[in-house]
């Protein structure tokens, strides 16, 4: 990164050492020591300011050993270390089944919790629902898969939230992941997502709360960060759902981007600001009648699916089944390009 | 102003070309002969497609026409936008979206006409109609052989739409300057160049021209303004102000009616595509002008090329957009405000009173950007006492959106001056008004009298 510019720039907030990047959020050029510092700092006042935490709290952090729940892994334990957050920190995984894919991030997360002194709870799909997710593509080829596994982990994180009695579940979404999803939701008209998927914190009415600290962290710095600071992470693709990262809305945000980086806070903020007419028709929160977690109708989708898996009829509870909101979102997204990226969350949850 | 340059005008051109290949409805033509699929409406005809939208491939050319102007005529209709004694301003770009907007007006005039003429008591007069359209070679790399040719035929047209005769406003964008000075030009052209951003620029010229329309409208007596946008024209607005981060403001601008400017402007082409408005230049042969403003690397643009192309992919898309963003919560502002003059005749206020949409649910706003107009969201409104003496370019630049801050207005306090300095009157006049805290004052006096309970914006 150093380049051999004639002329020596200096950092642009301590003025003391050579600037050796430009900073994606605001195109500043500092020094590295400057960048760890703004990066570790705006994630440890958005933490204060929303009071995300409480001393006392037992925090699981979604891990799955892709580079953002690595890097929330490590600025989380410093952060707690440094300024006295009073938290207890476990990693939490879910093994899906995927050979080839998950069997390898997870032996990454199992570094990082001796790297990071963590200890680590993993759920697996085979244990909570009987089916790996190898043999459910097995069953039901390529398409549809990742309404399987989606489904499946948000239960299975919540259901290893509870078992080590955490009181928040953290995750590593990103800004750009939340800006993605925004817009997503305008696009496919799911109005009761696009009211909540901008909050910091969600789910306060579930179980177990969650809360995105990287909500304003730029997917680029988060990476920077990494390749600085030499984490320990797993970069490859879910190997069924190899061209995840190729959605168009994702290209989109990377393209506005280039034109003006502080696109992606402005459309979180967009986002943020959106005041919806009551008059909108929600879903209404329930309980699911068979497994007792939350849902809007009788039986939770990840009950749904089972079923239809355990009784040989896997196409159950996929698209048209059930009118209203959710079908169309999955029947929008199995197009031949998809205008989504991260439909599987394939690195990170 | 109608779609011009925001993807999809490539149909017809000022220049009399055959409708040749480029033409989108050419190829779909033998579509329709080899499949030879009947009209759903009329099941007489050969159904005719191209026209994208969710209607595709249904309506024969006669029927795809007459429901097309079936959306224009409910959109007026049900939102009271036109009244027997109106005076309407057609803002005309040339493009196809207006060049549209102005013949379903001329249509409907022509009706209203008909009708006056065959009643008895003659109680419902016929409204009248203009036509303006703002040049913006000041500002706009356009060539001048193209302004002059376009010049030409918009006279042309505008003649050709009589009777009843239209009278025809050809105004320079500078125009918003005309009451202060006479160097409005020089001043208009040192205001955009000290707008660095090329979307900030794109959106600075959008405002001027809403203020030059607003001018035009109230200097020879028009109470509505007629804008061509269209559906794939407000799900691109959508989006980029989205982008730009106007979530809070987004949804006044994509309502019906906007009324929160002097003259009440409304979008009668709402539900309308923009490949069925060029399907209709097509069919009815309407020429349509494109001028020639240089490449664009703004937002907008990328924004507009983004949702054409998820439009491609699935016919609904614009509509969902739309769709979505309409269950934002509107503003108090976005309806036509109701007439209380006595000497409008009783009929024509029933029928208004009729047609205009309850306010069940709105935001009210006192407090708008003084440059773009938008409403301001709580955290952008800045609390006037800790800012006494502050210069009047300071308090301009606090009182805008943080949108316009970021993108328009010029970052550093002497440039801001400057910037200042070359606004037209018209917005400096507001900055003043807004600044006295009059309106604040106004309310406190008449604080016991209101009853609406949703105003935490003041």
């Amino acid at each position: 990164m150093e380049g051999k510019r004639s002329k020596v720039r200096m950092c642009c907030l301590c003025n003391q050492s050579r600037a050796s990047l430009n900073r994606p959020k605001t195109l500043q050029q500092i020094c590295r020591d400057c960048f760890y510092l703004s990066f570790e700092n705006e994630i440890h006042q958005l933490i204060i300011d929303n009071h995300l935490f409480t001393p006392g709290d037992r925090v699981a952090i979604g891990a799955s050993g892709g580079k953002d729940s690595t890097v929330l892994a490590y600025v989380l334990s410093k952060l707690n270390r440094v300024h006295n957050y009073g938290l207890n920190l476990f990693l939490l995984s879910v093994d899906e089944g995927i050979t080839g894919y998950r069997d390898d991030s997870l032996e990454t997360v199992h570094r990082n919790q001796v790297q990071f002194g963590l200890p680590l709870k993993v759920v697996s799909y085979k244990d909570l629902y009987g089916w790996t997710m190898d043999e459910i593509v097995k069953l039901i080829g390529l398409k549809n898969n990742c309404t399987f596994c989606g489904v499946f982990r948000r239960q299975a994180l919540d259901r290893g939230a509870a078992f080590l009695k955490a009181d928040k579940l953290v995750t590593g979404h990103n800004a750009d992941d939340i800006a993605e999803t925004v817009l997503l939701n305008i696009l496919r008209g799911d109005i009761a997502r696009l009211s909540r998927c901008s909050s910091i914190i969600t789910g306060e009415d579930g179980p177990i709360p969650r809360c995105k600290p990287f909500k304003y962290t730029y997917e680029k710095e988060i990476v920077m960060y990494a390749y600085f600071k030499r984490l320990d992470y797993f970069s490859t693709e879910c190997i069924y759902s190899p061209n995840a990262y190729r959605g168009f809305a994702r290209e989109f945000i990377k393209d506005l981007e280039r034109i003006r980086p502080r696109a992606i806070l402005d459309i979180i903020k967009s986002g943020e600001n959106f005041r919806i007419s009551t008059n909108t028709k929600m879903p209404e929160q329930g309980t699911c009648e068979r497994c007792g977690y939350i849902s809007s109708q009788k039986w939770c989708k990840a009950c749904v699916l089972l079923d239809g898996l355990n009784r040989g009829l896997p196409k159950l509870g996929i698209g048209r089944s059930r009118p209203g909101i959710g079908c169309k979102e999955e029947n929008e997204s199995r197009g031949v390009k998809s205008i989504e990226s991260k439909q599987c969350g394939s690195l990170d949850f | 102003m109608a779609c011009n340059g925001a993807g999809g005008c490539q149909s017809g051109c000022y220049k009399d070309e055959e409708p040749t290949s480029d033409q989108p409805t050419a190829s779909s033509e033998t579509d329709s002969r080899s499949s030879s699929n009947l009209c759903i409406k009329c099941k007489l005809n050969d159904a005719i497609s191209g026209y994208g939208g969710i209607d595709d491939g249904r309506f024969c050319a006669d029927c795809f026409k007459s429901n097309l102007f079936g959306k224009f005529r409910f959109a007026v209709t049900s939102n009271a936008m036109i009244s027997p004694t109106d005076k309407v301003l057609v803002a005309f770009s040339g493009g196809p979206s207006s060049r549209v907007a102005l013949q379903f007006v001329h249509d409907m005039q022509e009706r209203a006409h008909k009708n006056f003429e065959a009643s008895r008591d003659r109680s419902l007069p016929v409204f009248g109609v203009g036509v303006v359209f703002i040049d913006e070679t000041a500002v706009l790399p356009i060539p001048s052989h193209e302004m002059e040719e376009a010049v030409e035929v918009i006279n042309l047209i505008v003649s050709s739409l009589s009777p009843p005769r239209k009278e025809l406003h050809l105004v320079p964008i500078e125009t918003v300057y005309s009451s202060d000075s006479t160097d409005g030009k020089e001043r208009l052209i040192e205001l955009m160049n000290a707008v660095s951003d090329p979307t900030g620029r794109e959106d600075m010229l959008l405002c001027l021209r809403m203020l030059a329309l607003q001018k035009v409208a109230s200097e020879f007596g028009y109470n509505r303004i007629v804008l061509g946008s269209c559906i794939s024209r407000i799900a691109a607005h959508v989006v980029s102000a989205t982008v730009k981060g106007q979530g809070y403001s987004l949804p006044a601008d994509i309502q019906y009616v906007d009324a929160r400017w002097e003259i009440p402007v409304v979008l009668p082409l709402r539900d309308c595509f923009a490949q069925e408005i060029n399907m209709f230049c097509w069919l009815d042969s309407l020429k349509t002008i494109k001028l020639s403003t240089g490449p664009s690397s703004s937002i907008n643009s990328l924004v507009s090329s983004f949702v054409a192309l998820l439009q491609e992919e699935n016919p609904s898309r614009e509509s969902t957009i739309v769709r979505t963003a309409g269950k934002l919560i509107p503003f108090h502002f976005n309806r036509i405000p109701e007439i209380v003059d006595g000497n409008v005749p009783l009929a024509t206020r029933r029928r208004q009173k009729r047609y205009n949409l309850k306010s069940n649910e709105s935001v009210s706003s006192e407090s708008f950007c003084l440059l773009c107009n938008s409403p301001l969201d709580k955290s952008e409104i800045v609390d006037w006492s800790n800012h006494k003496n502050c210069k009047n370019s300071d308090t301009f630049y606090t009182s805008c959106c943080s949108s316009c801050q970021f993108q328009i207005l010029p970052p550093d306090s002497t440039s801001m001056e400057k910037f200042y300095m070359h606004l037209p009157h018209s917005v400096v006049s507001r900055a003043n008004q807004a600044n006295n805290g009059n309106l604040k004052a106004l309310r406190e006096q008449i604080q016991d009298c209101l009853l609406s309970d949703g105003e935490e914006e003041t």
